[in-house]
């Protein structure tokens, strides 16, 4: 077989004769349209990929919590949450462009291939015209790249890689959660000051694209302060026993632990190592401290009394006094009875912001959304005022320090918000040393 | 014709028929309909059902021929799968140097675990090819990350060299595609309420799999076919007649994963990225399950047993408690509730649970599988089975 | 040293858990001759049967504070476990501390009633089917139950806290007269490893000392004859399940405080204990024994950090490529009998 001139147009035109003749009598139309799943009816299709088995399973039920809340405040139910507070006010609750929002849901199991599988069959099977979710910057990264190639938008869940707006940054994706790059930008300062100057860190890493960006992260911060590394040690995503990789460091020399998992992973590794008495040591003539750069409520949940008095670093928690957190925690508690997570406030921001961008393209082509997106400032979502950039589409936010709550008030007062970090303090060129590489290519609109 | 039996090749072409034109068969209900959500015409299932069905023909060949179960075809699937994308990566996004290149290599790696393997049989056999399959699973998972990029899959990207295709204008990483034909290249019609989609990806993989059906036909009827059974019947006393089965087995296990690396190649150039977790042991239970549940040693059962789980974790784990209230919205709401409380354990998230019951159904009243108990509906409706592919089937299973 | 002692005790623990499935599995399979692949599950329940004990206990009643408000400023629901209320806050609060070890009494007569369940309405029929069926089936019935407890108890995994007391970690270096803080163990981990050696010593004694356990160990031997001898071998037998379920069962029980239970836990054990199985040789249940201890401890060597980097990789492979070499050279594993399982 020599390599023939035929083209996919050529092909569907023998296509179309065989497929006449094939068995139908009557053929309306061959469906047209600008892009992927262009919305002709009365609804439009969300899809969902959440983690809803797997060591990220937690994070993923709050995220579709999230979801379906979202929807419902832009079909016009409930209090409104986050839109009576949202700087832009383009939505007004009668759905997306006068169309009432539905969605699909698909669990990742957090596995690529499975989030790969799930968001296709949205795709194809239901109709969705923009992919969110995702609770591991593996999958999101495999799920962003996948709706680039399919020509729908992706709004990332949580994923906080350096990767996802990095090296694998794609123009049809954004991600509206910090990274670890801004983490270790905030907590390195606080964590001299807190600890000293002079301490020896022993770090245990997720072994996948976040774990290697945080840790990497995180050694370059620390060691800007002073610190020095003893070893940073991969364990397996899959991985619920950390004994073994636990034994060693108390006789390591290290008077630090770093924890760069997440959770169940994370609440699973800091309760192990509090097992080992790390919390209770004296090395090297200072306290042994354990730090989790990323935590949200729910990990500090499963951990329990573990939590108190570790540091890390978060995205929103619900206990900021704006008008926006406030707003959100009102209409999420009232409708689970449990204040909402850092995932949960993602997720449910992604949603809005990608109804607003449509509505004020007034195109649910994709282009016409990124190009909305691109550069959209705005406020009102907590946190203060955030900018999508347009260099990476990453968004650029005040970033909080947090640490666990010694004496909770009550069970969801787990975490204190210790400092708020400007976002000048954590903003980065796009082509620095963590994020260089990538290529957002051009917006893909498929069909 | 072809070197079949005449109903061998009437049972082929009805395999064939079912494979064009399933984008139509199973499209069977009107897109405005509540039954809707029951449709599996669209491309990533169908292309699914057709690779999960190689796979399964290819392990039937070694298990439903010989009786050796191995629990580690899982692993020559996901060596199929990072060949195909490095290729992508180096060469070329035409999928046919992947293609090539994963069934080589699914070949070279069933070779030397089927070397080591065959030197013990029953559960021993079952637990050294576990052992080889979770050992490859653990290190693409950690210290082979620079080929493999462990847990986030490996996929192409822009920066790869990629010396066969010119740079492609716009910055978009071109689809996988067999000489400019695009494989996720659709051509939707709407029809009497339904939307049927051809997808060039889907026949790209029905072809390959009629292929390996046909492949897989010849080998059941050939005298290596009917070797491999007599090591199934007895190996004992085969090797007393003087006969060395090893190198039959051999054959097999090499043909078997020479199958399953196809089902990578094809899975990874349908949709291209490949995680390790295609390689995990489970992954290895399941191609052991279609193979039960359709029915071990037919020719048919494996097939049945790929369409019938990838449609359950596809179709069933999509139902909803929302989309249950809809069909029941018609009785009272009390009756309605019991309903849903009834069906909600089985669909949506519970769909396992289903998979579960009706494997040990199947395991425990049905040892011949699907095949089996559609023989016996057959036989029960006292009509034959006119060329529905469960005669030759039969032959298939009582020798 | 130091860092050898560490992993020895580490192997101890993981192998304490491998040790007990792996038991199990071969009482199963030395008395009934059947391979089953739910004996992970079992495992799997006997953890939940500790978060089943926990969930009891904080049975509670709810009164409203009007004095303390909660996140959304409503006034505070305050839950106050029923036992609290029975026995006094202290008696209350102990007993839940203590809802681990207190679970073993739940688990035991469970797990029995789980075992005999299985084996009656299941098993009994596959004891003529092949091999291969009873592997089929019980595969099923794992993926039944594993569904089952988590449309009960959800996909989360649930902490299930060892009592106060016992949560810390000992200083063993400081005891055995080396460097203070050297040897840093979990308390909880040690407490698991001797409860292993208990339950294993048990089990052993009973098999050993008991007319009931030579009776089983006759049959195990040669069924037809001690049949023909007029005794009720099956009985016998189905009680072993029983045995060997509850084995499972408080292993896992004990597991919870090491790693919060979920329904996927007792897959995670299940290829690993087969795989000990057949190192330790099909049937024996000293071999069974001894290659869950080995393959616990090889496995926490493999993950120190001088042999890793020496060997990359190593701490992730080395169980199976342990289990290779062993059915390589010694097809029938370590102790085990000749003509089992081979054709």
């Amino acid at each position: 077989m020599t390599k023939s001139d035929l083209t996919r147009r050529s092909l569907l035109k023998t296509g179309m004769v065989a497929g006449a003749g094939l068995a139908l009598p009557t053929i309306f139309t061959s469906r047209a349209s600008a892009f992927t799943n262009n919305p002709t009816g009365k609804t439009v299709t969300f899809g969902f990929t959440v983690p809803q088995t797997g060591p990220y399973a937690d994070e993923g039920n709050d995220e579709l919590k999230a979801f379906k809340l979202a929807v419902k405040h832009l079909n016009g139910e409930g209090d409104g949450g986050l839109l009576q507070t949202f700087s832009s006010k383009a939505l007004n609750g009668t759905g997306v462009m006068g169309k009432k929002v539905q969605f699909v849901t698909g669990d990742t199991q957090t596995k690529t291939d499975a989030a790969r599988a799930a968001a296709k069959s949205m795709i194809e099977k239901d109709g969705a015209v923009m992919i969110s979710g995702g609770s591991s910057s593996g999958v999101a990264v495999a799920v962003q790249a996948l709706c680039q190639d399919a020509g729908v938008i992706y709004m990332c869940g949580l994923t906080h890689s350096n990767d996802t707006t990095g090296k694998d940054k794609k123009r049809n994706g954004f991600r509206y959660f910090f990274n670890a790059y801004m983490s270790a930008a905030a907590l390195a300062p606080v964590l001299k000051q807190m600890y000293g100057g002079e301490r020896k860190f022993y770090m245990l890493t997720a072994d996948y694209t976040w774990g290697w960006t945080q840790a990497a992260s995180m050694k370059q911060f620390m060691e800007g302060e002073g610190w020095s590394m003893v070893t940073d040690v991969r364990t397996p995503l899959a991985s619920t026993d950390f004994s073994s990789y636990l034994a060693p460091v108390l006789s390591s020399g290290a008077d630090v632990l770093i924890l760069n998992h997440y959770g169940g992973n994370m609440v699973n590794s800091l309760t192990q190592a509090v097992q080992f008495g790390m919390r209770d040591k004296m090395v090297n003539g200072k306290q042994f401290e354990i730090v989790v750069p990323l935590i949200s409520e729910l990990m500090a949940k499963g951990a329990g009394k573990n939590i108190a008095g570790i540091p890390g670093s978060s995205n929103w928690n619900w206990k900021l006094p704006d008008a926006g957190t406030k707003a959100f925690v009102q209409s999420y508690g009232k409708e689970y009875g449990v204040p909402p997570s850092q995932a949960a406030q993602t997720c449910y921001v992604q949603t809005i912001l990608y109804a607003d961008a449509v509505t004020r393209a007034k195109s649910f082509n994709p282009c016409a959304v990124v190009e909305a997106l691109e550069g959209f400032k705005f406020d009102g979502m907590g946190v203060g005022p955030t900018v999508y950039r347009k260099d990476d589409h990453q968004a650029f936010k005040d970033v909080l320090v947090v640490q666990g709550n010694e004496k909770p008030d009550n069970e969801y007062d787990l975490l204190n918000v210790k400092q708020i970090t400007p976002v000048e303090k954590v903003m980065y060129e796009p082509e620095s040393e963590f994020f260089k590489g990538g290529n957002l290519g051009q917006c893909n609109p498929g069909a | 014709m072809l070197g079949l039996s005449k109903k061998d090749l009437m049972f082929l072409m009805i395999v064939t028929a079912l494979t064009l034109a399933a984008p139509i068969l199973l499209n069977p209900f009107p897109e405005s309909s509540a039954l809707a959500q029951f449709n599996a015409g669209y491309p990533d299932l169908m292309q699914r059902i057709a690779i999960f069905a190689i796979f399964a023909v290819g392990f039937n060949i070694l298990f439903g021929l010989t009786g050796y179960l191995s629990f580690g075809h899982a692993a020559f699937v996901g060596v199929g799968s990072y060949a195909t994308i490095w290729m992508f990566k180096l060469l070329s996004m035409n999928i046919l140097p992947g293609i090539l290149l994963s069934v080589t290599l699914g070949g070279i790696f069933a070779y030397l675990i089927g070397f080591v393997s065959l030197r013990r049989s029953g559960i021993y056999f079952s637990i050294l090819t576990l052992a080889f399959a979770q050992m490859c699973f653990n290190l693409a998972y950690s210290v082979l990350t620079p080929l493999t990029n462990g847990e986030s899959g490996l996929q192409p990207e822009l920066s790869d060299p990629r010396i066969l295709d010119a740079a492609r204008a716009g910055g978009t990483v071109a689809t996988p595609n067999l000489f400019g034909l695009g494989m996720n290249a659709t051509w939707k019609v709407e029809a009497l309420g339904r939307v049927f989609q051809f997808n060039a990806g889907y026949y790209v993989c029905g072809v390959i799999s009629v292929l390996m059906f046909y492949l897989a036909l010849r080998i059941f009827r050939s005298p290596f076919g009917m070797m491999l059974r007599a090591i199934k019947s007895n190996q004992h006393r085969l090797n007393y007649t003087g006969l060395n089965s090893r190198p039959y087995m051999l054959t097999a296990f090499v043909i078997s994963g020479m199958y399953a690396g196809l089902a990578g190649g094809l899975l990874a150039a349908m949709d291209p990225l490949a995680g390790p977790d295609r390689m995990q042991w489970t992954a290895s239970g399941e191609v052991v399950l279609m193979t039960i549940l359709g029915g071990t040693g037919t020719l048919l059962g494996p097939v049945l047993g790929a369409g019938f789980i990838k449609y359950f974790e596809n179709i069933f784990s999509k139902i909803n408690d929302t989309v249950l209230h809809s069909w029941f919205s018609f009785l009272p709401k009390w009756l309605e509730d019991i309903c849903v409380a009834i069906i909600h354990p089985f669909v949506g998230q519970g769909w396992n649970l289903t998979l579960g019951v009706l494997f040990m159904g199947v395991v425990i009243f049905l040892p011949g599988g699907l095949i089996e108990g559609g023989q016996r509906i057959g036989r029960l409706w006292r009509r034959k089975p006119g060329g529905n592919g469960a005669p030759s089937a039969k032959n298939a299973a009582a020798e | 040293m130091d860092a050898i002692l560490l992993q020895t005790l580490n192997g101890l623990d993981k192998g304490s858990a491998y040790a007990l499935i792996a038991l199990g599995l071969t009482l199963i399979f030395g008395t009934l001759g059947v391979v089953n692949f739910a004996h992970g599950a079992v495992f799997m329940i006997g953890a939940f049967c500790a978060v089943s004990m926990n969930r009891l206990l904080h049975l509670s009643y709810m009164t409203v504070d009007p004095t303390k408000k909660d996140f959304l400023g409503n006034p505070m629901k305050i839950q106050t476990p029923y036992i609290e209320a029975w026995f006094g806050h202290d008696t209350g609060a102990a007993l839940l501390n203590w809802s681990v070890p207190l679970a073993l009494l739940l688990a035991l007569p469970v797990m029995i009633v789980v075992g005999v369940v299985m084996e009656r309405g299941l098993i009994k029929h596959f004891y003529k089917r092949p091999h291969a069926d009873q592997i089929l089936v019980t595969f099923g019935l794992a993926i039944v139950l594993q569904e089952i407890v988590k449309q009960i108890f959800g996909a989360n995994p649930i902490p299930t806290p060892a009592p106060h007391a016992l949560a810390g970690a000992l200083d063993l270096g400081a005891m055995i007269g080396l460097k203070a803080g050297a040897v840093v163990y979990p308390t909880w981990r040690m407490i698991y490893f001797l409860f292993s050696l208990i339950v294993i010593g048990g089990v052993f004694s009973f098999l050993q000392f008991t007319t009931f356990g030579m009776v089983v160990r006759a049959g195990m031997a040669d069924r037809e004859t001690v049949g023909l001898l007029g005794i009720n071998i099956d009985k016998r037998f189905s009680i072993m399940f029983g045995l060997a379920a509850a084995v499972a069962g408080l292993a896992g029980v004990m597991y919870t405080p090491i790693n919060a239970p979920n329904y996927h836990m007792g897959m995670d054990f299940l290829v690993l204990s087969f795989v000990v199985v057949v190192v330790g040789g099909m049937g024996s249940l000293p071999g069974a024994v001894a290659a869950g201890f080995l393959l616990g401890i090889l496995e926490s060597y493999g993950s120190m950090n001088a042999v890793k980097s020496l060997l990359p990789g190593i701490d992730q492979i080395i169980i199976y490529v342990i289990a290779i070499v062993v059915l390589l050279t010694r097809p029938r594993g370590l102790m085990g009998r000749k003509g089992v399982m081979e054709d």
